[in-house]
């Protein structure tokens, strides 16, 4: 009895010791993985401030030189405003048309539905992708509108926009239809239901929906790159790749301090968007 | 204010399944009107089907005076209330009781007002400014009812309303519900699977069953003189007894020997030899371990405990009957004695197609 008190003990605090030392390692692990993947952070918030920044993470010779040096370019100020307008562009097209098609898509029949949504999920990877660049270029071109807004927020919207729909449709299959049948006995129409109902409802996925859709074409190079020729058209992403020193080389003060700007506006607008609206979801009270 | 008036109403569902099979029913102008049946007999298909809210396949749907068969929901002066309330989450209680108002651009004071005045004449007072969620069932219940109330509608409709509640609180919105309608003597037709909700509130009741109507009548009707063995077995707190028998020298035979008087007005519609169906309610029969005239010798098996009565199953010749007995009277299982039948209260119905005879 007692003998298999003792051993019951001894195996207990071994399995102890044993767990105690795996969760030490385990942390460990983590703590390295996460400085690696702070160091760039680190960069970006540092080398803006520096006065001679390089690719390696030094203390700063603290400097604002580099800001002043970024406000003189001429197209930099002006490239942060252009990306905002086609961010929020691609945002309202993006939103407006993915609730409306995926409300429809919730709530109607239609024969391989789900096929189509799957499929048009995998071409839009193709849209917005390298491979698609010459066509689209070409079809661009075509309908002559190259180096305009309108080009560039139509393959943006194309490329985002099924994704969008997958998401939303998901979104909206879980409002319950009770919602709108009580809504459609008091006289609402169609319209008045997605105003009333559907969309608030879906608030926290419409937010969730324009936060994304801004940040993909902040951060999207390709398509702006391509489809835009005049330098005061560009957006911040495409922009950046042109800051080069006379001799050549990547000009490392002004790209870290543009680098610093370009980041901000997605935080804030995260910020903002998520204390108005929040990334709640309210759902149906019972059924 | 108006009747509801269905002509061979047919509501089929794409594969083919009949949610309603070409009912005819006539809902009279204040009635309070429920549909009975089993899961899946087509009741809230045929609901949602004088809502507007499923397309009618044929017939013919008649609210007040104006064909509405092809109408839109909200143009038939119905209000509903839906088996999970369907309140708007993120409304709070004065903007969903008054959302009816909104749609038809009522100024904000006014609606306001309005949802003050619906919500305290049910109990709602200092929960309007509530959201749905804050709310208990009970309390949400009365949330949806208020809405649906609100614009005075000509016909509510109520589709199982009490069966989100604990049977203690579904006992209250029942009586709630009674003097609501009385008050408003609002057409009610009122959705429920539950036949002693049915029996307790409604003036008339639909018996349904895989589409189609089995009997239209008040509580004491269905109850009394039910059209079918089907509607016989539903209706009850505990089902009718029916027995399979034939008609053997004007009287009933169960079995080998067991037999029994033909219950009265029946001897002319039934012949020698005719499979029937023997129904009497448990309440009807009466045990007794002395025999006498009418008596048929049976055993107990089961005893169940009711509360105030006890429900004992005693088997008459390989067939199961159930007794209600009083308290302090119970027999013991395997106790052998006899039931009377109280003979004016039992039913014959044929065999072969279930009705009634007589
Ligand atoms: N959308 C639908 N498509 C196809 N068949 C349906 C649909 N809705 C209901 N049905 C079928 O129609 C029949 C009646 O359904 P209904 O919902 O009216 O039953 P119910 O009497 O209300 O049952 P319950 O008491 O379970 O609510 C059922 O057989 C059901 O399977
Ligand atoms: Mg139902």
């Amino acid at each position: 009895m007692t003998a298999t008190t003792a051993t019951v003990r001894k195996v207990a605090a071994n399995t102890s010791v044993r767990h105690y030392l795996a969760r030490v390692a385990f942390g460990l692990v983590l703590t390295i993985v996460g400085l690696l993947f702070a160091l760039p952070l680190v960069w970006l918030v540092l080398a803006p401030f520096d006065a001679t920044p390089s690719l390696s993470l030094q203390w700063p010779d603290w400097t604002l030189d580099n800001f002043a040096r970024l406000f003189q370019n001429p197209y930099a100020m002006r490239s942060i405003g252009n990306s905002l307008l086609l961010g929020i562009g691609t945002m309202i097209i993006v939103v407006v048309l993915g609730a409306l098609a995926a409300y429809a898509m919730s709530r109607i029949r239609i024969p391989g539905r789900d096929g189509i949504l799957y499929g048009l999920l995998l071409l839009s990877s193709i849209v917005t992708g390298t491979a698609a660049m010459v066509p689209t270029f070409q079809i661009i071109t075509s309908l002559g509108l190259i180096n305009t807004y309108t080009g560039v927020l139509l393959v943006l919207a194309g490329g985002i926009l099924p994704t969008v729909i997958f998401i939303l449709k998901d979104f909206m299959d879980s409002i319950p239809k009770s919602y709108e049948e009580s809504a459609r006995l008091y006289g609402a129409g169609p319209f008045r239901i997605l105003r009333d109902v559907v969309v608030p409802i879906a608030r926290p996925g419409l937010a969730f929906i324009a936060i994304w859709t801004i940040v993909q074409v902040w951060g999207n190079f390709l398509v702006p790159f391509i489809l835009l020729r005049s330098p005061d058209l560009q957006p911040a992403a495409v922009l950046m790749y042109t800051f080069y020193t006379e001799s050549g080389q990547a000009d490392l003060r002004l790209i870290s301090a543009f680098a610093l700007l370009f980041s901000a506006p997605v935080l804030i607008i995260y910020f903002v968007v998520n204390r108005r609206y929040g990334f709640r979801f309210h759902g149906g009270i019972k059924s | 204010m108006a009747g509801i008036n269905a002509t061979r109403l047919v509501k089929e569902y794409p594969g083919g399944v009949r949610g309603v099979d070409e009912v005819d029913v006539e809902i009279i102008d204040g009635e309070f009107f429920a549909l009975l049946g089993p899961s899946g007999c087509g009741k809230t298909t045929l609901l949602r089907s004088i809502a507007g809210l499923e397309a009618i396949s044929s017939g013919q749907l008649i609210i007040g005076d104006r064909d509405v068969t092809d109408a839109e929901p909200g143009a038939r002066g119905v209000a509903m209330v839906f088996q999970d309330y369907a309140l708007f989450p993120h409304m709070d209680v004065a903007d969903n009781i008054a959302y009816p108002l909104r749609i038809k651009r009522v100024k904000r004071d006014e609606r306001r007002a309005t949802a003050e005045r619906v919500g305290d004449g049910l109990s709602l007072q200092g929960l309007i400014e509530r959201r749905p969620g804050q709310l208990s069932g009970g309390q949400q219940q009365r949330v949806a009812l208020a809405r649906a109330v609100a614009t005075r509608p000509d016909v509510l409709l109520l589709d199982e309303p009490l069966s989100n509640l604990d049977a203690r609180l579904r006992l209250e919105a029942r009586t709630f519900l009674k003097e609501l309608q009385r008050d408003l003597g609002v057409t009610t037709v009122f959705v429920t699977h539950d036949q002693a909700e049915a029996l307790a509130l409604a003036d008339r009741i639909a018996v349904m069953k895989a589409g189609k109507l089995q009997q239209i009548g008040t509580p004491r009707e269905v109850f009394q003189r039910p059209n079918n063995t089907f509607v016989a077995g539903f209706i009850g707190s505990n089902p009718m007894n029916l027995v399979p028998a034939t008609v053997s020298a004007g009287s009933i035979a169960i079995g080998d020997g067991v037999s029994t008087a033909l219950p009265p007005g029946t001897e002319d519609h039934v012949r020698e030899g005719q499979a029937v169906v023997w129904g009497v309610r448990p309440e009807y029969l009466r045990w007794t371990t002395t025999e006498e005239p009418g008596a048929i010798a049976a055993e107990v098996s089961v005893v169940e405990n009711l509360g105030a009565s006890v429900l004992i199953a005693v088997n008459v010749d390989g067939h199961k009957l159930q007794v209600v007995v009083p308290e302090d009277h119970e027999p013991a299982p395997g106790d052998r004695g006899f039931v009377v039948p109280t003979g004016s209260k039992t039913l014959l119905f044929d065999a072969e197609s279930t009705e009634r005879i007589g």
